[in-house]
């Protein structure tokens, strides 16, 4: 199990370091963060000060080995467009993001798990053709459509539900959580449902796709034929087989919440990273979008290994060499 | 006589035949080719041409839908702050976003097969790391990519240059997201095909390995493709009208529906809805006609779903 | 032998696949019986009906196909049209089955001792412990070493062979009295096929198991069966007991099956082979299905399709034996075992 894990942990390294890589290339390369930094006068030795300072006239490799060791203790230097160090603009954004992600994919789990099961099993109902109907509309919505219907529908006309921003939050520590407070629960509401709402179409296809398959296998069959009860056959053998590919999509979407979440955080203003993140794009501030990258990265890395780790759980077959094995 | 033979063995066809018993991809492909025809055709036959700065008139601006009380016939579905139509401007905006959309399709296509052959064919070391770039790239969001390729070209290129060429940007940064799973595909039907007599007989009697992969590799391969091109076309235009909407997307002097509905979201709280939500539902009618119409060639494809 | 009530009656069984270019008549007119403890051997080229047969009997057939006619008594009662409900009560605890691929038939991811377990559960009054005892009881009836440690073990972790074993144990677990086993040594190697064979008859005799035994392979039948049906085509063109049809097999489809079997005690002058294929079910000729490729044709069978009825001491559908045919005394016994 642990020799499982540090394995699993060498290969995402590689990863990891291309990112890196990418992140660096772009931090040094694109744009000129002298010209920006020293603004419109400066003197030909103030710009070589500035130059050895940032060390931008070592080698490569050094540069390079500085970025990483740096990223490594979160420090990315500072933001061109708010003149603030990155590592403080992103631990003031990180928790509304995560809130946001985090109620969205349970609102995706929650429904779109049950919803794949039963048009799964009842393919012809009424019931699962309008969830499949359902389903294809919310696929073929875009994330910000969805959150604009909302606020028109929730906000404008109806007035229920606040249209932009986190609400109250309360601090713990660093933290910032909108999840104690009436109103900042209220403002979780919208936000959650627009970026949860793909998600679920996306699982729940998903689901059914898987159950279908595994409902026309040998060994459902052969449990059938053992005179097993129907929620024995449904629910112990075919949904626990589907869900090794469940587990797949759903870890590579949780890592599209988050690319989402820039989405419904413009649509709703809510200040997380990814609003912080669509500004930098639009004013080049490279060291946020390098470092927000890096995130990224660092955040699809461990949501990888946690799936790993869950396969291992759920399928036997992973675990030769590691438990009772042989013929 | 060969033609009038291929036509009427289509007309009997499995495919045919599941295509005529479900009326919603009749509707759907009727939808989608009337969508597709407005766009293609909206220099000829929009009522106005909202590009046309001469005959916009301010007067005629924030006019409601011509059904409401202050609407005017001239504008069907009202007009915008500058007082554009909001019909024409859709047909325009629908054009670019499926120029958009077809131009990413083609490049991922084009990338995926390449890339998915070779692999496939090769095999080998070939094989692992091409492989690896696509599983590697699958996990990264297109919106995320997109972001951060016009970001860079952005921050590396002066804001008059990047305005020109945003449109080129935005056709790569989709296109290059999406090749993995043509990628992907390729190489498992490659893989498939490879092993299968006739390609080995190709082999035997001496033609070379690249001419096997096009012509008799290929063909094989393109039912899925065109399932999955289809289902990306749809992709691609949310893409593109997502990056628009965050701002990135093509430039506003070629709005797409995505632009659209982001100028028409500042007039949503002030009452003039309908800047927003008829762009809106065009892109959600086009785009959910091509994904009924790709979600059907797949059942209808794999036989086993049915 | 005839008073003796059979455990499963087949009568007129006809199965139809509705499909867009008109029904597909998969079963047509397929009557059998099974006595208690007896072992009927199915046989027949692939796609002739014999798989179709066992899965109409567990009422498992793939949709669209459906019972269209014809009766399914288990110990004269009416299962086929018994609601699922029902119908799931009996399989596994009356009539237990076994399919052809012990690779897929497992389900990877339970051990094999709560594969069994779950079974007997539920069907049986025990209780998880008991269950278990008893899972470790059969898991060394079929023949797994060292049944003790493994039945925690994952289905990945057997051979083939030892799957089959724990399929053929999960079969009859709750103690069925028929067991339907669909071609199952097909997918097993050579050299353990004969183990299998062996293993299934000595466990359907000390249980008193009736057994139908679906197969393609003649070999299997002549050394397992007590009678054979051989079918053709959705239908049933002989049945008897499995001595008299090696011997004296009736209709020329049997015989060029026979011809088929490996010579072991007799020396035949060579191989025999059947010319052609079997005809779809979208195009089974008119009058005998077999005509096309039965060196015995003569005019009646273009136009009449055949009956079952006497000939050389078993049931036969060929008009060869129109003539010879005396209800009587063998045709009773044949049919009836």
């Amino acid at each position: 199990m642990f020799a499982f894990i540090v394995s699993r942990v060498l290969q995402a390294l590689p990863v990891m370091l291309t990112v890196a890589l990418l992140s660096f290339a772009m931090f040094a390369y694109v744009g000129d963060p002298v010209a920006i930094m020293l603004g419109q006068d400066y003197t030909e030795a103030q710009r070589t000060q500035l130059i050895a300072d940032l060390g931008l006239d070592q080698p490569f490799f050094v540069q390079f080995f500085k970025f990483v060791v740096n990223a490594a203790q979160g420090e990315f230097g500072l933001s061109y467009r708010l003149s603030r160090p990155v590592a403080d603009l992103i631990a003031e954004r990180a928790p509304a993001t995560l809130e946001l992600a985090l109620c969205a994919a349970a609102l995706a789990l929650a429904i779109g798990v049950p919803m794949g099961v039963y048009t799964g099993l009842y393919r012809n109902s009424w019931l699962s053709r309008f969830f499949l109907t359902f389903s294809l509309i919310g696929v073929s919505l875009p994330t910000f459509l969805i959150g604009i219907l909302l606020i028109l529908t929730f906000s404008v006309w109806l007035g229920w539900l606040p249209s932009f921003g986190r609400g109250d939050t309360i601090r713990w520590g660093w933290w910032s959580t909108g999840l104690g407070t009436w109103s900042g629960l209220k403002a979780l509401i919208l936000p959650s449902i627009t970026l949860g709402l793909f998600q679920l179409t996306l699982i729940m296809r998903l689901v059914r796709a898987e159950m279908l398959e595994v409902l026309r296998t040998d060994y459902i069959k052969f449990a059938r034929a053992r005179g097993l009860t129907n929620r024995a056959v449904h629910f112990g053998h075919a949904l626990k087989n589907t869900l090794v590919p469940v587990i797949t999509i759903t870890g590579l979407q949780l890592g599209a919440i988050i690319a989402f979440a820039i989405v419904t955080e413009t649509v709703f203003q809510w200040p997380g990273m990814g609003l912080l993140f669509i500004q930098s794009v639009g004013a080049a501030d490279i060291p946020v979008m390098s470092a927000y990258l890096l995130l990224i990265a660092l955040m699809f890395v461990t949501i990888n290994l946690i799936v790993d780790l869950l396969y291992y759980a759920v399928d036997p077959r992973l675990r030769i060499g590691g438990g009772k094995g042989g013929h | 006589m060969a033609t009038q033979g291929a036509v009427a063995r289509f007309f009997d066809s499995d495919i045919w035949y599941s295509f005529t018993r479900s009326p919603i991809t009749v509707a759907s492909a009727i939808v989608a080719f009337i969508c597709i025809g407005g766009a293609v055709l909206a220099p000829w036959i929009a009522p106005h041409n909202p590009f046309d700065l001469a005959s916009l008139q301010l007067m005629d601006a924030f006019k409601p839908p011509a059904w409401t009380d202050e609407g005017d016939p001239v504008y069907l579905l009202g007009t915008d702050d500058q007082g554009r139509d909001v019909l024409s401007a859709i047909m325009y905006g629908a054009r670019v976003s499926l120029l958009v959309g077809f131009c990413a399709v083609l490049l991922s296509v084009s990338v995926g097969i390449t890339v998915g052959l070779a692999a496939g064919y090769i095999g080998g070391t070939v094989d692992a790391v091409l492989m690896r770039i696509a599983d590697i790239k699958l996990t990264f969001p297109t919106i995320l990519v997109a972001l951060l390729i016009d970001g860079v070209v952005r921050a590396a290129l002066p804001r008059e240059v990047h305005d020109q060429i945003a449109l080129y940007v935005v056709i790569f940064a989709i296109g290059i997201s999406n090749w993995p799973s043509f990628a992907r595909t390729v190489r498992g039907s490659t893989l498939v095909e490879r092993n299968k007599e006739y390609v080995q007989a190709a082999r035997v009697i001496g033609l070379s390995r690249s001419r096997i992969m096009i012509t008799h590799v290929l063909p094989n391969v393109l039912g899925p493709v065109l399932v999955i091109a289809t289902l990306n076309l749809g992709f691609a235009v949310l893409a593109e009208a997502t990056l628009s909407f965050l701002g990135v997307g093509v430039p506003p002097t070629q709005p797409s529906l995505g632009t659209l509905i982001r100028i028409g979201n500042d007039f949503l709280f002030s009452g003039e809805w309908w800047i927003t939500i008829f762009p809106g539902i065009a892109l959600i009618v086009l785009v959910l006609s091509v994904n009924l119409l790709g979600d059907w060639l797949r059942d209808a494809l794999n036989p086993k779903l049915r | 032998m005839s008073d003796v009530k059979p455990i499963l009656e087949v009568r007129n069984l006809r199965v139809e696949f509705p499909t867009r270019r008109g029904t597909l008549v998969a079963l047509n007119d397929v009557s059998f019986s099974i006595a208690p403890g007896e072992v009927l051997g199915v046989v027949g080229e692939s796609g002739a009906g014999k798989s179709m047969t066992g899965a109409a009997i567990i009422g498992l057939l793939e949709p669209p196909g459906r019972i269209a006619g014809g009766q399914i008594l288990l110990e004269g009662r009416r299962i086929d049209n018994l609601p699922y409900q029902e119908l799931r009560k009996i399989r596994g605890r009356q009539i237990g089955a076994i399919f052809q691929d012990p690779l897929t038939t497992l389900n990877p991811l339970y051990t094999v001792g709560a594969q069994l377990i779950e079974t007997m559960v539920t069907h049986l009054p025990l209780n998880p412990a008991q269950a278990r005892a008893k899972a470790i009881e059969w898991l060394e009836l079929v023949g797994i070493p060292a049944a003790a440690q493994r039945i925690d073990s994952y289905p990945h972790e057997f051979s083939g062979g030892m799957r089959q074993r724990v399929v053929i144990a999960l079969a009859l677990c709750a103690e069925p009295k028929l067991i339907v086993a669909d071609e199952p040594t097909t997918a097993l190697d050579v050299s353990i096929q004969a183990q299998v064979i062996a293993l299934l008859k000595r466990l359907a005799r000390e249980k008193g198991t009736a057994m139908m035994l679906v197969t393609h392979d003649m070999g299997v039948i002549a050394e397992t069966a007590d009678r054979v049906a051989v079918m053709y085509a959705g239908r049933i063109v002989e049945i008897g007991a499995v001595r008299n049809v090696v011997k004296h097999a009736a209709h020329p489809y049997s015989s060029g099956l026979m011809g088929s079997i490996p010579p072991v005690s007799r020396r035949l002058e060579r191989m025999q082979q059947i010319d052609g294929a079997m005809p779809r079910l979208s195009a089974i000729p008119k009058g005998c299905p077999y005509n096309p490729r039965c060196p015995k044709v003569f005019d009646r069978c273009m136009v009449e399709r055949p009956e079952l009825m006497p000939a050389e001491g078993n049931l036969a559908a060929c008009w060869l034996y129109a003539d010879t045919a005396r209800p009587g005394r063998d045709a009773e016994g044949a049919a009836h075992g």
